[in-house]
């Protein structure tokens, strides 16, 4: 029976295993969905050159934005990096390169490589600077370019509940990135808001099916709010 | 006069058909939102993976698992419906989103368009640009017509990188309405009081002006 229970209980073991040089890739957009504290654990670590895969790089002190500021990453994938003024001074600078990836197509690909995919062709980019050195083709008049799949030594994702057998549910538009990501790791960590007893997720609502995750650990998440926009309460 | 933003937004809101699926960018094309015609129903996409999306929450509603594709925090219509980002972008790419407004630095007579990046400015990236362009079956941008050097932005071909080849088929600027077609923009609507002449100025590419072009209506 342990062999399917995937509860671990400290920050260490969830990232257990994490080397230099890694790719790790990530759930989240924005600050919305990201692995706070498994994000939080790689800093502790100070594992370093790693390769990170998330559509956004956090912000300044918060998010993938803290594996920044001792420089951790040396390369990040992702389709927006605009929020951290660290970001672009290691940019700057050359201490960290980016790879600018549209945000459909590094879904896909986070998606292809969870499924077996190698690489896939696409409409989006042709002549564009993301098309350049890469394979096109033309298919029924229209022309594509290929792009390949990504897989991760690690992938990190947060869910809202989980059971001990890995199965996850995402909470609204927390879900973003997170079911791909999930398939994309040799090890899958997923940190939860809520572990609950196996039998109470309904198996036709379960959003990430328990074989693509390797470690649960139950969060405290602080949630930040990147853009906090209210309208009049109606009657106020 | 040239058009105001909500002007724009409203003008492009006249683009809106009962029971469109929609995708709206960042700035102006938000706008858009606030001005669907009485009588028709359209259904507002989000690209992190939100199809019915509300208005703003009230602060009782706050919550930050529901935000929109600029970040922000927003609600789901009753409706709504959440997904994955490869989900999202199969709807996009998969051609089912019937229109994209979004905004550009230039646009040319061959209908490409190019917004993402400014050679020698610190590049942020395309987000979703590039697969909503490449996928929508019906894209407005949304733009002033000249710079704020008076230089126009409707050119014969692009000089920026660009975010997608020939995809670009209607344009509505601060002065005129035109579409894209056989390599040519068509002037189609000129803003209240604004002159034919003072389009074909500020228009750097090949301009169309068939017959008599009427002003724009609100």
């Amino acid at each position: 029976m342990a062999g399917f229970n995937k509860v671990v209980s400290s920050y260490d073991e969830a990232m257990a295993g994490l080397e230099n040089g890694m790719t790790v890739i990530a759930g989240g957009f924005g600050l919305c969905g990201i692995p706070e504290g498994l994000i939080a654990q790689i800093k502790t670590m100070g594992t370093r050159d790693l390769t990170v895969v998330s559509n956004n790089c956090g912000v300044d002190g918060f998010g993938l934005g803290v594996l920044l500021e001792d420089r951790q990453i040396k390369k990040m994938v992702a389709s927006y990096v605009g929020e951290n003024a660290l970001f672009e001074k290691q940019l700057l600078s050359g201490e960290l390169e980016v790879e600018l990836t549209p945000q459909g197509t590094l879904a896909e690909k986070i998606r292809a490589g969870g499924a077996g995919i190698p690489a896939f062709f696409t409409a989006t980019g042709y002549g564009t600077p993301v098309a350049e050195g890469k394979e096109t083709r033309e298919i029924n008049g229209r022309n594509y370019v290929l792009e390949p799949a990504i897989t991760g030594d690690f992938a990190i994702v947060r869910a809202w509940k989980a059971d001990r057998y890995g199965n996850l549910v995402f909470r609204h538009t927390a879900m973003n990135f997170n079911p791909m990501v999930a398939t994309a790791g040799k090890i899958t960590v997923a940190e939860v808001e809520e572990i609950v007893e196996p039998g109470e997720l309904e198996p036709s609502q379960i959003h990430t099916p328990g074989i693509y995750v390797q470690r649960v650990i139950k969060g405290n998440f602080e949630k930040r709010i990147e853009r906090r926009m209210v309208r009049q309460g109606e009657g106020a | 006069m040239a058009l105001s933003r909500e002007q724009v937004a409203m003008r492009v809101a006249q683009e809106l058909k009962d029971g469109y699926y929609v995708n709206l960018g960042i700035g102006i094309p938000t706008l858009v939102a606030n001005y669907v015609p009485a009588g028709i129903e359209v259904m507002l996409q989000s690209e992190n993976g939100l199809l019915g999306m509300g208005p703003y929450p009230t602060d009782a509603e706050v919550d930050a698992d529901m935000i929109n594709a600029g970040k922000e925090t927003v609600t789901a219509i009753k409706g709504a419906a959440i997904f994955s980002s490869a989900e999202s972008f199969a709807m996009i790419r998969g051609g089912h989103v019937d229109l994209t407004v979004l905004g550009a630095f230039e646009v040319d007579q061959n209908g490409n368009i190019a917004s993402w990046m400014i050679p020698g400015k610190l590049v942020k990236g395309m987000g979703g640009a590039m697969d909503l362009v490449a996928g929508a079956q019906n894209i407005v941008v949304t733009m002033t017509h000249a710079d704020k050097y008076g230089s126009s932005k409707l050119l014969d071909s692009c000089t920026l990188p660009l975010t997608g080849m020939g995809c670009v088929k209607k344009i509505v600027t601060d002065l005129a309405v035109l579409e894209v077609k056989d390599g040519a923009f068509h002037l189609l609507e000129r803003a209240p009081g604004i002159s034919v002449e003072e389009i074909q100025q500020k228009t750097a590419g090949t301009l169309i002006i068939n017959g008599d072009i009427p002003e724009m209506r609100f």
